[in-house]
């Protein structure tokens, strides 16, 4: 039987969402699962709304966007009310609570934990943010294994910032855990 | 021994027609870069001088395609890589390379337009263009990719009909496919054929670079291998020589014609999906080929006998494959991210022997599923 997971990860350019839907779909292909990502941007290259959108399915993936999201992670406002209303009623919306301040109404299961504000007071660096969230997503839904996971962030990252990076995602996976205990 | 499995990875569609060219045997690149074609750009200038291959960001497109010719004369693989605007610009001397037999490989990224558009946006309006857009009566071949896969492919597909051929090859691809990242699993060196141009023996006594072979394909020389000779986009003879005589004129057209068009079996590459038995055939190339996909298994698992037809090279036409779909179907739906640029040719092809009907979308949007299946029901 298809199963299919299909997932937008929303913000503000900068971010870093789109090589965050780079890494969630990498270490899905190595969990053995077909994947795709998509992106959707301005012509900024810092602000301005940014989203990665990735499907992962154990079938072919013909269609290569989001139609029925199953998981939208939100980590700005705008994006918020931009994609939490498409969101499938059984599905999960996380949510970086450092930028989003008023959650939406919606009957999904809600995830929230300040990603941002983490990153930069344990990590002392903000840029990771992303990471944390991923972390965070692969605690929640269980759509990725974090040794996969790992190791598709260890391959696309700057040398230098690997225990960083390690760091970004355990942290990202306990305050999930724990948002959600 | 070991038996090496290929390691699926996931790559996005512009970075597969990079290392498609790479595999292909391509040594020069000259271009412009371009959203949503940059990457091609990127790719190949940090790769290709590591292989002994020379990368040229050009003062312009015109500058470009110039210089992509002046390599291929030398015996490189040349190609550039563009989207709609700079297309345009070498339109020009992409008619010199057609008319001049020089190989060459021109990928187009197609985006939103007309003019600058939206340049982050995918769009399917460059069909004519690839087709007509350099002047004079010329004939041409145009590749459009449908996953990341076939982007690679489709590269050294392209690459190796140039030189089969010495003409130029456009890969069409669009701005959906271009981006994609996808799971690939890259052949192994040597899997795939690549070809590499004929080159003439030494020391021949009268030597003309322009008469063709039996396949109406010229033997023409690399530059600086022994041979000295004209290249011109004049009306030439078989020397090179420039010429106004009708008769070597008249030649000259009809040979660069049906150099393709009489060998259609090596060049016309196409997809048939559960056709056999279609009543309603979609005809879809690039990304929306993968909508009409999905559109087709939802129609066929609400008991609708529908099918796709997949064009996978658009230029030259697939004449033959269409006119047979249409004695066999009651309907023909063709969805593009245009205004019907394809479907024109496929109602001309079709000759009035089914009804032929769009689906066009011009929002920067790809096409859905779901409109193709209410097209489909609604037939």
């Amino acid at each position: 039987m298809t199963q299919t997971s299909e997932i937008i990860l929303s913000g503000s350019g900068g971010q870093g969402l789109i090589l965050a839907g780079q890494i969630l779909a990498e270490a899905v292909i190595r969990d053995g699962k077909n994947a795709v990502q998509t992106q959707s941007y301005g012509p900024e290259a810092r602000g301005g709304a940014s989203k990665a959108e990735v499907i992962i399915s154990n079938d072919d993936i013909d269609y290569p966007k989001v139609t029925k999201p199953d998981i939208v992670l939100a980590m700005s406002q705008e994006a918020l009310s931009r994609y939490a209303g498409e969101l499938d009623p059984n599905g999960t919306l996380i949510i970086d609570s450092t930028y989003v301040k008023a959650p939406a109404q919606t009957d999904a299961r809600m995830i929230s934990a300040p990603f941002s504000r983490l990153a930069k007071e344990s990590l002392g660096k903000e840029m990771v943010a992303n990471v944390v969230a991923l972390g965070a997503l692969a605690a929640v839904t269980g759509v990725v294994s974090m040794e996969s996971l790992n190791q598709a962030l260890l391959s696309r990252i700057p040398p230098g910032t690997e225990v960083l990076n390690k760091k970004a995602l355990e942290l990202g996976w306990k305050s999930a855990r724990q948002a959600a205990a | 021994m070991s038996a090496v499995l290929p390691l699926a990875r996931l790559m996005q569609g512009n970075e597969a027609i990079a290392e498609g060219a790479l595999a292909a045997g391509a040594r020069f690149f000259a271009g412009y870069p371009i959203t949503p074609s940059t990457e091609i750009a990127e790719i190949l200038s940090d790769k290709l001088p590591t292989l002994g291959g020379k990368y040229i960001q050009m003062e312009d497109e015109l500058g470009s395609m110039a210089a992509v010719i002046g390599a291929s004369l030398t015996g490189l693989k040349s190609m550039t890589a563009t989207s709609g605007p700079g297309f345009s610009l070498k339109q020009e001397n992409l008619g010199f390379a057609a008319m001049a037999e020089v190989p060459c490989v021109v990928v187009n990224v197609q985006r939103f337009g007309p003019s600058t558009g939206i340049p982050t946006a995918p769009a399917q309006g460059d069909v004519m263009q690839a087709r007509w857009g350099t002047h004079g009566d010329h004939s041409i071949i145009a590749l459009c990719p449908d996953s990341v896969q076939e982007s690679y492919s489709l590269t050294v597909k392209a690459f190796n009909l140039s030189e089969r051929f010495r003409t130029p090859v456009i890969i069409l691809t669009d701005e959906v496919i271009g981006h994609l990242r996808e799971r690939v699993c890259l052949p192994q060196p040597g899997d795939l054929p690549v070809v590499d141009r004929k080159k003439p023996p030494a020391g021949l006594k009268d030597y003309k670079p322009y008469q063709p072979g039996e396949d109406g394909v010229p033997v023409v020389a690399n530059f600086c291998e022994g041979y000295r000779f004209h290249v011109t986009s004049l009306v030439h003879d078989e020397s090179g020589a420039p010429s106004t005589n009708p008769v070597v004129t008249d030649k000259l057209i009809k040979r660069l014609h049906d150099k393709l068009m009489k060998n259609l079996d090596e060049i016309v590459l196409s997809e048939f999906c559960q056709t056999d038995d279609a009543e309603i055939v979609v005809v879809a190339y690039g990304a929306v080929s993968r909508s009409a996909r999905r559109a087709v298994k939802e129609a066929r698992a609400e008991g609708i006998k529908a099918g796709l037809f997949r064009p996978i090279t658009i230029w030259p036409f697939p004449e033959k494959e269409i006119a047979s779909l249409s004695r066999k179907a009651r309907a023909i739906i063709v969805p593009e991210m245009n205004m019907g640029q394809y479907r024109l040719e496929v109602e001309r092809a079709a000759q009035g022997n089914t009804r032929v009907t769009g689906v066009n979308k011009v929002t920067g949007e790809l096409i859905t599923p779901s409109e193709i299946l209410a097209a489909i029901k609604s037939l």
